[in-house]
């Protein structure tokens, strides 16, 4: 079975075609304004390079950083309406109250409260008042405004009005886009609502990416069913996808994670991202990337998915080096000349050092020219190069959770840089290490998640436990998994604090392979 | 003292409405105008003695480093202090030696689950009801407010109420962190009755309670808090200005602010944060190290457990293990303790200060624990009786734990 993984950046557009579980070619391409000469462009040179027809083509899986770059630099949003059903509760904060204010008016600052809601226990707040939302239905309309998020609290423990309340603006503001914070999220209110509303303004910009997209693989042939990478690094459907393209958040460093995972056979251990200007350092956990415990902020705004527990230094192959006077100190980035480097560095005939340079002055790479760094002093290159393991030991040492030896994987393109014993840790760069992140996304497993409170006093825990999994299984069942396939993954079960009587959050995660 | 505002720019405080009646049909809800209500950073500094919007940023920093790995995440409370700092205006703190002596002074808190408030946020004027319902009952105008507990989110919830009334706020609270039950606070020991007190959830809804001990009150006003939904405000134990003098803890909104100015300060100059607050608390570390293994235990309902650590750096080669119950409560060291309740157990993120909460305690983490001598009150046989190690069901004796380790 033939797949192919795309990783669409804001620099490089990559493509892998893989063979069951062999990489058989990788491509890279810059990535275009319209998206689609960039992903045609890699795909066509991965095809290529493989020899494989764009007919046997099976699965697409693609990841991209379009929706998270258009929030964080307010292009492309729609007005959105943004509704929250728990009067009487919640009134002290409205919804986008912690929002960014540029960002709040890029979208119009629309936002709703109506009855409705639950209780932590699953009793209605106060019922849903239909009339009340076909006024607010009204309101939304007169305003030409196309796309509503609705938020309801404690959704993730009953849906059920989040529902209700949707049917009610399909009906009266007929052909206006519907989010449910419910789909979306966990608990926490603001970050739940806050993802929703995020979702909602980028479903008009979804639509038209995904149909570049589509037209991409369209104009080359390629027919298999098409999947995009979510946060977590498994995939969703391109149809949910385009309903939903706040889950393509974050999804690059899980990718690349993932993929080094995959290419190196390491399971636990160390991976080092280095890119053009920038080095992540995550670490993988039995093949998955440790998560971070902070929230996560996605242009200035609050949310709650679970992102890998990155570390991110100013390193990369573009990384200015700069000798503060002669003999004396280098100082390597953080600035870089990033996608300028095949014009601006030395051995491209530029006039700026770069760690590039070094490398090939070093005889550790070849490329470029390297009789225009001939003249770099040995005394230079060495510093640099030391100052380089310095800054990736730094990093590492801050990844590294025991003082046993873990293997250290390095992937991106500015990956020559680092070719030596890291600290006391073995370094490996598998094949394709260049295109990793590509790979993440061509492997990438299908997930169904639960999070919700349950009542131990009404229920056994492991009763609770149990129902939480089956519903997990169904969830990543329902997204595409193969049923005999999926696995739990991870199970959190925390007890609320301060409050007796037996409530516990649950939270869990099942992860299976695509069903073909 | 008087609670008549202080000079004031912004709306009128607010008047007497019950919780519910408020804006409730169909309402349309904005969130402040750019111009009004821009983010922290661009807001002007309140002037001396007075709290504004970027101030509460760094209180509820410290609050969850006084949290003690419990007390709930401030980020809710400290957003409805924000708004209704930015609608009223700022709230004056003051130190309890300028409140009379025959003023009222009352404390307020949120009680029940964080988790649920960060689900279900307060209708937004609870508290005020609970506070004209206590005066009406009482008889008497509220001089000054007292923060219930320092640690966590409560330490925000005094300048949501300062700033829709203009009463001002004591800089001080009744216990120098968090604690789980409301018995646990320094008005006790000094023979102040937690009642009358008034609870109010976010329908309107609102019960005075008159007890025959604290610990009635607490059992009572646990039962109705789940019933009205697992998160409610409290006012409580109100006292004349006198006894607040003797009773509260001193100093430690001031604290609170002034961790989180050093945290935040240390992020842009990238100074040692830890170092910084363990100088500021005149704490000492108890261990660096790496999460092993965490347990969560659900044996009375509350949030119980213990974490294990393995030592890093100079403390390579030690284990150390952690006890909580809602918050940290004893720190042992190769199965011996080494620090208890009262005193301060408190864990950062090494590469940040963040402190870190037994609900974000996670496997690999790798922390600063660090411990902070208790209030002097605490410490005292019946501090040890309502607090100490044996009250939350540890064999332990209490050893005041000493600054130099």
């Amino acid at each position: 079975m033939i797949r192919i993984g795309i990783d669409v950046g804001g620099t490089n557009t990559d493509a892998v075609v893989m063979e069951g579980q062999r990489v058989i070619a990788s491509f890279k391409a810059t990535t275009s304004p319209d998206v689609t000469t960039g992903v045609r462009e890699a795909l066509t040179g991965a095809l290529k390079q493989s020899g494989v027809a764009a007919g046997s083509v099976a699965v697409v899986a693609l990841g991209t950083t379009h929706f998270t770059n258009a929030v964080v630099q307010r292009r492309d949003l729609a007005p959105t309406a943004a509704v929250r059903l728990g009067l009487p509760a919640t009134q002290a904060l409205p919804p986008m109250v912690d929002w960014p204010p540029d960002l709040r008016d890029a979208i119009g600052n629309h936002a709703y409260f109506a009855h409705g809601g639950h209780e932590f226990d699953g009793r209605a707040i106060t019922p849903l008042d239909p009339a009340e939302l076909r006024k607010i239905a009204k309101d939304i309309v007169k305003k030409k405004i196309r796309t509503i998020a609705i938020s309801s609290v404690f959704s993730p423990v009953n849906p059920e009005v989040e529902r209700q309340a949707g049917e009610i603006f399909a009906a009266a503001a007929p052909g206006a886009h519907i989010t449910l914070s419910s789909d979306i999220g966990r608990i926490g209110l603001l970050e739940r609502e806050n993802a929703a509303i995020m979702n909602a303004c980028l479903r008009d910009l979804s639509r038209a990416v995904m149909g570049a997209f589509r037209e991409a693989l369209e104009s080359t042939g390629v027919s298999g069913r098409f999947f995009l990478t979510q946060n977590d690094g498994t995939l969703m459907d391109a149809r949910f996808a385009e309903r939903f393209p706040v889950l393509t958040f974050a999804s690059g460093p899980t990718n690349s994670m993932r993929g080094a995972a995959f290419l190196s056979g390491v399971q636990d251990g160390i991976v080092i991202d280095v890119g053009g200007t920038t080095t992540d350092v995550g670490s993988l956990h039995k093949g998955f990337p440790r998560q971070a415990t902070v929230a996560v902020e996605i242009g200035g705004v609050r949310t709650n998915f679970r992102m890998p527990d990155v570390f991110s230094i100013g390193l990369g192959g573009g990384s200015l080096v700069v000798e503060e006077k002669p003999g004396g100190a280098v100082t390597v980035g953080p600035r870089s000349v990033g996608y300028r480097l095949t014009t601006d560095a030395l051995i491209f005939g530029g006039k700026t050092l770069t760690t590039s340079d070094i490398i090939v002055a070093a005889g550790r790479a070849d490329f470029g020219d390297r009789s225009k760094v001939a003249h770099l002093s040995p005394a230079l290159i060495a510093k640099t190069r030391a100052r380089i393991m310095e800054m990736a030991q730094n990093a590492v040492e801050r990844s590294r959770l025991s003082p046993e030896p873990l293997p250290v994987v390095v992937v991106g393109g500015g990956s020559i840089l680092l070719d030596a014993k890291i600290g006391d840790l073995d370094v490996m760069k598998p094949n394709h290490f260049a295109c990793a992140n590509a790979v993440g996304a061509a492997i990438a497993q299908v997930s169904g998640e639960v999070d919700r409170i349950y009542m131990l006093s009404k229920m056994k825990r492991e009763d609770a436990l149990a129902d939480a999994k089956q519903k997990a299984t169904d969830a990543a069942v329902a997204a595409g998994a193969r049923a005999d396939s999926v696995a739990i993954v991870d199970v959190e079960d925390v007890p609320l604090a301060y409050i007796p009587g037996n409530a516990t959050r649950v939270r869990v995660k099942a992860v299976g392979e695509l069903a073909l | 003292m008087s609670s008549k505002p202080t000079k004031r720019k912004a709306t009128p405080r607010a008047e007497v409405k019950t919780a519910g009646q408020a804006r409730t049909t169909g309402a349309k809800a904005k969130a402040p105008k750019s111009k009004a209500g821009a983010s922290a950073k661009i807001e002007k500094a309140a002037p001396r003695g007075m709290i504004g919007v970027a101030d509460l940023d760094d209180i509820a920093v410290g609050g969850a480093i006084l949290g003690t790995g419990g007390g709930g995440d401030p980020y809710i409370g400290k957003l409805m202090a924000q708004q209704a700092i930015r609608k009223y205006g700022e709230v004056r703190m003051i130190d309890v030696a300028e409140v009379k002596d025959d003023d009222l002074v009352v404390p307020c808190a949120m009680m029940g689950a964080p988790t649920v408030m960060v689900e279900k946020i307060p209708q937004g004027e609870e508290i005020l009801t609970a506070f004209r319902k206590l005066e009406r009952f009482l008889g008497k105008k509220i001089g000054a407010i007292l923060c219930a507990e320092a640690g966590g989110l409560n330490s925000t919830i005094p300048f949501v109420i300062g700033a829709m009334t203009g009463i001002p706020v004591i800089d001080g609270d009744g216990m120098g962190r968090a604690y789980p039950e409301l018995q646990m606070v320094t008005f006790t020991l000094h023979g102040v009755s937690a009642t009358p007190m008034v609870v109010v959830d976010d329908k309107g809804n609102c019960i005075l309670l008159e007890c025959i001990d604290n610990k009635w009150t607490e059992r009572l006003a646990r039962a109705a808090t789940i019933e009205m939904g697992g998160s409610v405000l409290i006012s409580l134990y109100p006292m004349s200005g006198a006894i607040a003098k003797k009773s509260a803890v001193r100093g430690t909104l001031t604290l609170a602010r002034r961790l989180g100015e050093i945290l935040r300060e240390s992020r842009t100059t990238h100074a040692d944060a830890v170092a910084a607050i363990q100088s500021k608390l005149g704490a000492a570390t108890i261990f660096h190290g790496r999460v092993t293994d965490i347990a969560r235990r659900t044996e009375t309902g509350f949030a119980r457990g213990d974490a294990k650590f393995a030592g890093v750096d100079e403390y390579r080669g030690h284990n150390y293990r952690i006890e909580f119950q809602n918050e940290f409560l004893i720190a042992e060291r190769d199965g011996h303790p080494i620090v208890t309740t009262p005193d301060l157990i408190t864990l950062l993120d090494a590469d940040t200060g963040v402190p870190i909460t037994t609900e974000t305690l996670r496997f690999g983490l790798r922390v600063v624990a660090i411990a902070i001598p208790c209030a002097p009150q605490w410490r005292t046989r019946a501090g040890l009786a309502l607090v100490g190690p044996h009250y939350f069901g540890y064999k332990v004796d209490y050893h005041p734990f000493k600054a130099s380790r």
